[in-house]
């Protein structure tokens, strides 16, 4: 029997395909947060030798890639497809990284919550027997963000305090069939949800239902309980997107106690001035694949769902006066 | 009081979302943003009173033709603190503070130039200049227009 379909959104793994490396790069302001000893490459520069921070952001994804093959043990020719995503228009920074990279691509764009996508397609494109070796890769660039989604980086604006900080960084998982490492036993395909939330200055508030509505309906079709995962971890809502989710859950009698934590929290110190916290592709990112997976791998976690949050609007639909539509997908990653 | 509407579809009620929303979004802290727009404002203010008087004394003009070369001295300082990636830093705390001056003016045409240089001079620089500034200044000219006929009329 292969892997199938459970309940509404769910699928659950024949053969659990094995997260068999994590591999992580940030920008200099991330590397004097607290997760700093989790990641690969600090950067000293967000220009990484560029010439602009459009070409630092594909450079950063183009390197950690090939950081994460090479960490691996595998060579380019071994990887059957790479899947991955960034923020940008025409997602930039990720087609232009892979026109360096010989290896076949596909692109996604799930906003912030591309991370957990491409875990996600990849693990069922392994599971379900198409391919041996599968990357699913993401980045985000505090600069390149900024100046597609709000001001020029010089403006002297005023932050509002539930604004969060996009993560320069970018992680790329190795997901194999054989191998070593935490397994992707279950993946939760999220629906759009957008409750009418108009600011882009609080996405935390906006990602927050649908990461309540995914997070509900992977408990209700696996019919595991929260306290079942020693870590349930959302990708970028902040401080104030994760008490929201807490309270929506219990509202619907589910418990995320203390084993619920945002990985927008953890990227910062709270003297880093960020506000609500970190945001961005690279957020989920490098939380997963430097803190997380490092903590999966020494057998301090067992078993954690991983659920990648993304608001998906844009500069145009903002102006036009559109809601944000939002986004959650989740995967549980367990460790034998 | 929950704010969905059936807990087995989990479907949420928009309406009842926004005010649980509202009710627990952070404030921002009010009494230091408007300390710090007003000290630095005000800063700002008496360095421009400050270039004003040093004009007058040393020219020898009188006040109203010392308006132009202030406010040639107080762009000139705004932009040049955007160049050396100050201003930006300054506007964190002092908010309008530091944006309603001529020095915010300078500094929300200066930003955009140096953030699209790399787009060119003519699509970048050219065009973005004035992304923030130009509809200051066209509902600026607007509103002069229109208050310079109120005025005709009236005389």
């Amino acid at each position: 029997m292969l892997g199938q379909k459970i309940g509404r959104q769910s699928v659950s793994m024949h053969n659990p395909p094995y997260m068999i490396t994590g591999s992580t790069i940030v920008g200099p302001m991330e590397g004097e947060g607290p997760l700093r000893e989790f990641y690969d490459l600090v950067l000293a520069d967000d220009l990484y030798g560029e010439g602009s921070w459009e070409k630092a952001e594909a450079k950063m994804l183009r390197e950690n890639v090939k950081r994460a093959i090479a960490k691996a043990g595998l060579t380019m020719g071994d990887i059957d497809v790479i899947l991955a995503g960034d923020l940008l228009n025409q997602l930039i920074s990720t087609n232009f990284a892979m026109r360096d990279l010989d290896i076949p691509f596909l692109g996604l764009y799930g906003a912030c919550s591309t991370m957990a996508e491409s875990l996600l397609i990849g693990s069922m494109l392994v599971d379900g027997g198409f391919l041996n070796y599968a990357l699913a890769a993401v980045s985000s660039h505090h600069n390149t963000a900024e100046r597609q989604y709000r001001f020029p980086t010089e403006l002297g604006v005023q932050r509002p305090p539930a604004c969060q900080w996009t993560v320069t960084g970018t992680g790329t998982s190795v997901i194999a069939k054989t191998g070593q490492g935490p397994r992707i036993t279950y993946g939760t395909i999220g629906r759009v949800v957008d409750m009418g939330i108009t600011n882009p200055n609080d996405m935390g508030t906006a990602m927050a239902p649908a990461a309540a509505d995914t997070l509900m309906a992977h408990f209700r079709d696996t019919g595991r309980d929260p306290s079942y995962y020693d870590a349930i971890m959302t990708g970028d809502l902040g401080i104030v997107g994760r008490n929201l989710v807490i309270e929506l859950t219990r509202q619907n009698g589910f418990i995320l106690s203390k084993n619920y934590q945002d990985c927008g929290t953890l990227v910062y110190r709270e003297d880093q001035d960020v506000h609500a916290g970190a945001s961005g592709c690279g957020c989920s990112a490098v939380v997963l694949n430097g803190y997380l997976y490092s903590l999966l791998r020494r057998n301090m976690l067992k078993r954690i769902l991983f659920a990648g949050t993304g608001s998906l609007h844009s500069p145009v639909s903002y102006q036009q006066k559109e809601t944000m539509p939002c986004i959650c997908h989740a995967v549980a990653i367990e460790a034998e | 009081m929950s704010v969905w509407s059936d807990r087995k579809t989990h479907q949420l009620i928009a309406p009842e979302f926004k005010k649980m929303a509202q009710k627990s979004a952070p404030k921002p802290p009010l009494a230091k943003n408007l300390l710090w727009a007003f000290l630095v404002g005000g800063a700002i203010c008496v360095l421009g009173q400050a270039v004003q008087n040093y004009i007058m004394t040393v020219w020898g003009l009188s006040a109203k033709q010392t308006a132009g070369p202030t406010s040639a001295v107080m762009v000139f300082l705004g932009a040049f603190f955007t160049g050396l990636g100050l201003y930006d830093e300054l506007g964190k705390h002092a908010g309008a503070g530091s944006i309603i001056p001529i020095t915010g003016f300078a500094n929300s045409i200066v930003a955009p130039a140096m953030e699209f240089k790399r787009e060119g001079y003519v699509f970048g620089i050219g065009a973005k200049m004035f992304v923030i500034a130009g509809p200051v200044i066209v509902y600026g000219t607007i509103t002069a227009v229109v208050i310079g006929i109120i005025k005709y009329l009236m005389s």
